[in-house]
């Protein structure tokens, strides 16, 4: 019997006893997700994180105070009853706790995987809290993964009301689209997904890497909609294909949710940003996941750069991934270029272990200035400058100011900017009557109503760049007034 | 969807033109612009083409394109019955089209695909057409009659001197430039530096010219800035705020520049299908 086993037996005796006490379960180590070691994961794309044990799960479970007040559930977008599945788990009762995550969440095995727990539930946890380090949480994104990953994929097809005659188009299959798509065939009504790629998921299959959340799971959850009914229909544009306005008139849609996410990738707008080699993290990422630009003459036909050494601007996760792509597509150096300090990066903390584990070098409190070229076009190097941290800004962190006379030049050939999104304009050119804020983002009230009679919005088109869960949660909003105005 | 190609037919040594199946596409597609095709769903490239025509009642659109590298090799060798992976579009701004009196238009190569339906659609606008048709040699010549039945005037050249006049399309561009009245527009399609040659000749006339950019694509809406240009100074991207631009404001060096991205990767999987080919011996 192994220590954890032995362990493990103790607990439960004293659980069932009733006598397990809050020191008990702070002495309880943090259990940490095995992971493929970095050295074999530079060289494939296979899933990093491998997921809990059953003991493991049982054990950070177990670590749970059940505290009376539950502050982990406030933290979460979608209200997940997050205190009871874990005690679930902590009495064995898997399915249970499986069941509780869903009646919130639709996507747990995605959100469990990609979700930023550390600023949402576990930023509350009073273990974290109690040892004064938010790292010490009870783990609930990995417990909501583990439970999520018990789920056969068959095993709940979720009922389908019977058929009301209404039709509802829905624009973006990312994890909004998903969502919306669910709930409003669950209430009998005819969807059908329209998706501008050749395969639906949006940003979890052409942005979030394999290695991250694989595309399986991505799948199984669209083929969850497809048997419940839900047509999807890829290579569909909307703006050209068809216009918003000809799905309604035209084509006898009643009711329409835009969820094509942000999708305009932003540039630093430095000397040298057009030479050949510069990429936007929308195109690198792209090609090497949609498109399996790492198979490329091994049956997949979309090149992208062989590079040697690579710098990634940014700190988020889009940068991380961006960083840990070029990796494991065989760069010698890659370093990631931030212009404040690493306590500022917005990315999941697990991300960035995760990026330096693979030996991805992290230059912080600094930021490039113009990329160098040659003749032919292609990058040659980078020259940065210096930072350091001075007075609050309006985020609340401490702005970066340059240091005067610090430029130097890092030797680079690809460049990759990863500084966000801004709002793809083509809807925004297309509808005429819908209403959009300064930033091209869709106005939407609080049941995510556009200006447009009976039609609705969410994901990042209108919060801007957010995250997964947020764009699930407005998903559901939408859903929920959609039926109800269709039921009208 | 299933893309069935209804005809695929050979127009000269390296170019094609196949009518295919794309009902949505055929009902919204407008001049000047195009589609992104992949000939297998799973794993081939997404590679831009301009709907040189459309039939309605077939729900078909035709594209017309040069074998340059492995994908369009693969188009090349389907058939009537096959299908494509898939075509998502219309795609790209449609042609500005308006009565601006003598219009010219300069085709170079493949160009001439492109350009048709655009010539097409301002005759039928009451322009007057003097159209310039060049190509390498004779047999890259394509659409001469398509383009005789639409122009008022049509000089054919090649480089070689193989068939019509002898030379360089900027040639008779600067002599219809010189004449008086000097036309009133020019649009030029074809290879960049055509294009770019091209564009120093009307410039010199102050002939307002727009020329369509044909640069590397991957989704074509605007997500991944892989086909971004500058334009006058400001970055734009070819597939929404394009393809056509004003001819006298694009960099033309840079552009070309990105267009060779991958020459190496590209011709090494061209190779190796060849050779594939060669191989197995089916496609002789
Ligand atoms: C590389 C990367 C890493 C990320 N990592 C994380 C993370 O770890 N955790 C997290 O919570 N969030 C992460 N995010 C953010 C998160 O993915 C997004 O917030 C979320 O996907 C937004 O969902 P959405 O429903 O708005 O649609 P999206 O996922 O953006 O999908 C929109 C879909 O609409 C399609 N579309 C666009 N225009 C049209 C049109 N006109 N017609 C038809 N279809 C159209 C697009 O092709 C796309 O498939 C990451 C984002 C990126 C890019
Ligand atoms: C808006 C637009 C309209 C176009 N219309 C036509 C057309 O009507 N007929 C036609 O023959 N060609 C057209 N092209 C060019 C056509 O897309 C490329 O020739 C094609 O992608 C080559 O693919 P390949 O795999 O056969 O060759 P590759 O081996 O990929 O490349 C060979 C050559 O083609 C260029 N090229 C490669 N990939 C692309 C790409 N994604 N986009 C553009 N150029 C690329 C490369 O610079 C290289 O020189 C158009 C391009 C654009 C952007
Ligand atoms: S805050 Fe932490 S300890 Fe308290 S119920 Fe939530 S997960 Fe358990
Ligand atoms: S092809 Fe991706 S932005 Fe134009």
């Amino acid at each position: 019997m192994t220590n954890s086993e032995k362990l493990l037996q103790q607990l439960i005796e004293k659980q069932n006893a009733g006598e397990l006490k809050a020191k008990d379960r702070y002495a309880i180590p943090c259990q940490d997700m095995p992971a493929q070691n970095g050295g074999q994961r530079r060289g494939n794309m296979k899933e990093v994180a491998l997921g809990y044990t059953k003991i493991q799960a049982r054990l950070e479970a177990m670590r749970c105070l059940q505290c009376k007040n539950a502050p982990c559930v406030e933290g979460c977008p979608v209200r997940i009853r997050i205190r009871d599945f874990v005690v679930a788990i902590a009495e064995g009762k898997d399915e249970e706790a499986l069941a509780i995550v869903k009646e919130n969440s639709l996507l747990p095995a995605v959100c469990g995987r990609v979700s930023p727990q550390e600023v949402q539930c576990q930023e509350r946890c009073t273990v974290g809290k109690k040892f004064k380090d938010p790292e010490k949480s009870v783990s609930i994104g990995r417990l909501e993964r583990y439970v999520a990953d018990l789920a056969k994929s068959d095993s709940d097809i979720p009922k389908v009301a019977s058929p009301t005659g209404k039709k509802v188009a829905i624009i973006g299959s990312g994890p909004g689209g998903i969502v919306v798509a669910a709930d409003i065939r669950r209430a009998g009504h005819e969807v059908t997904v329209f998706e501008a790629f050749h395969k639906p998921g949006g940003v979890l299959v052409y942005g979030i890497p394999e290695f991250r959340l694989p595309k399986s799971i991505v799948q199984e959850e669209i083929d969850v909609l497809k048997k419940m009914g839900v047509e999807i229909v890829c290579n569909f544009i909307v703006g050209r294909t068809r216009t918003v306005k000809e799905l309604m008139e035209e084509d006898g849609y009643d009711a329409v949710y835009i969820g094509v996410g942000a999708g305009l990738p932003k540039f630093m707008n430095i000397e040298g940003e057009h030479l050949v080699g510069v990429y936007s993290a929308n195109e690198y990422l792209t090609r090497a996941n949609l498109m399996k630009a790492y198979e490329f003459g091994r049956g997949a036909d979309t090149p992208i750069a062989v590079s040697k050494n690579v710098a990634v601007l940014g700190g988020g996760n889009v940068a991380m991934d961006s960083a840990r792509m070029a990796v494991r597509l065989g760069a010698e150096n890659v370093y990631l270029v931030y212009r404040r300090s690493e306590k500022e990066m917005p990315a999941r903390i697990e991300e960035v272990h995760h990026a330096k584990e693979e030996g991805v070098q992290f230059c912080t409190l600094q930021n490039p200035k113009r990329i160098l070229g040659n003749e032919q076009g292609n990058v040659t190097g980078m020259e940065c400058l210096r930072y350091e941290l001075g007075e609050l800004d309006d985020s609340g962190r401490r702005r970066p100011v340059a240091i005067d006379g610090s430029e130097f030049v890092m030797d680079v050939d690809t460049v990759i900017v990863a500084i966000g999104n801004g709002a793809n304009p083509l809807i925004e050119q297309t509808t005429p009557d819908l209403e959009f804020n300064k930033w091209g983002n869709i106005v939407v009230d609080e049941n995510c109503k556009t200006s447009v009679d009976a039609v609705y919005a969410g994901g990042d088109i209108v919060l801007g760049s957010a995250t997964v869960i947020l764009a699930m949660g407005q998903g559901r909003m939408a859903a929920a007034a959609m039926n109800r105005y269709l039921a009208e | 969807m299933p893309f069935k190609i209804l005809s695929n037919q050979k127009l000269s040594e390296n170019v094609f033109q196949m009518d295919v199946e794309a009902p949505l596409v055929a009902r919204s597609r407008k001049a000047g612009q195009f589609v992104i095709i992949s000939v297998d769903e799973d794993t081939g490239e997404r590679i831009p083409l301009t709907i040189s025509g459309v039939n309605p009642e077939k729900g078909s659109i035709r594209l017309i394109y040069q074998r340059v590298g492995k994908a369009t090799a693969q188009m090349a060798q389907l058939g009537e019955g096959d299908a494509l992976g898939y075509i998502v579009g219309p795609l790209g701004k449609p042609t500005h089209i308006e009565k601006f009196g003598t219009v010219v238009c300069v085709g170079g190569g493949i160009g001439a695909a492109p350009l048709l339906p655009i010539a097409m659609a301002l005759k039928e606008a009451g322009n007057t057409i003097i159209s310039i048709l060049g190509a390498r040699n004779q047999e890259l010549l394509i659409l001469e009659d398509d383009f005789r039945a639409v122009s008022d005037e049509l000089i054919v050249l090649t480089d070689d001197g193989s068939y019509g006049r002898k030379g360089l399309v900027t040639e008779p561009l600067k002599e219809v430039c010189s004449r008086d009245p000097k036309p009133d527009f020019a649009i030029a399609i074809g290879p960049a530096i055509m294009m770019k040659f091209c564009c120093e000749t009307t410039k010199e006339f102050s002939v307002p010219t727009q020329v369509s950019l044909n640069t590397i694509m991957v989704d074509g809406t605007g997500m991944c800035g892989g086909c971004r240009v500058e334009i006058g100074g400001e970055t734009k991207f070819v597939c929404v705020d394009g393809p056509e631009f004003d001819g006298h404001k694009v960099n033309f060096d840079l552009m070309m520049k990105r267009m060779g991205a991958y020459k190496v990767l590209e011709q090494k999987a061209f190779d190796n299908f060849n050779n594939h080919k060669c191989k197995i011996g089916l496609n002789q």
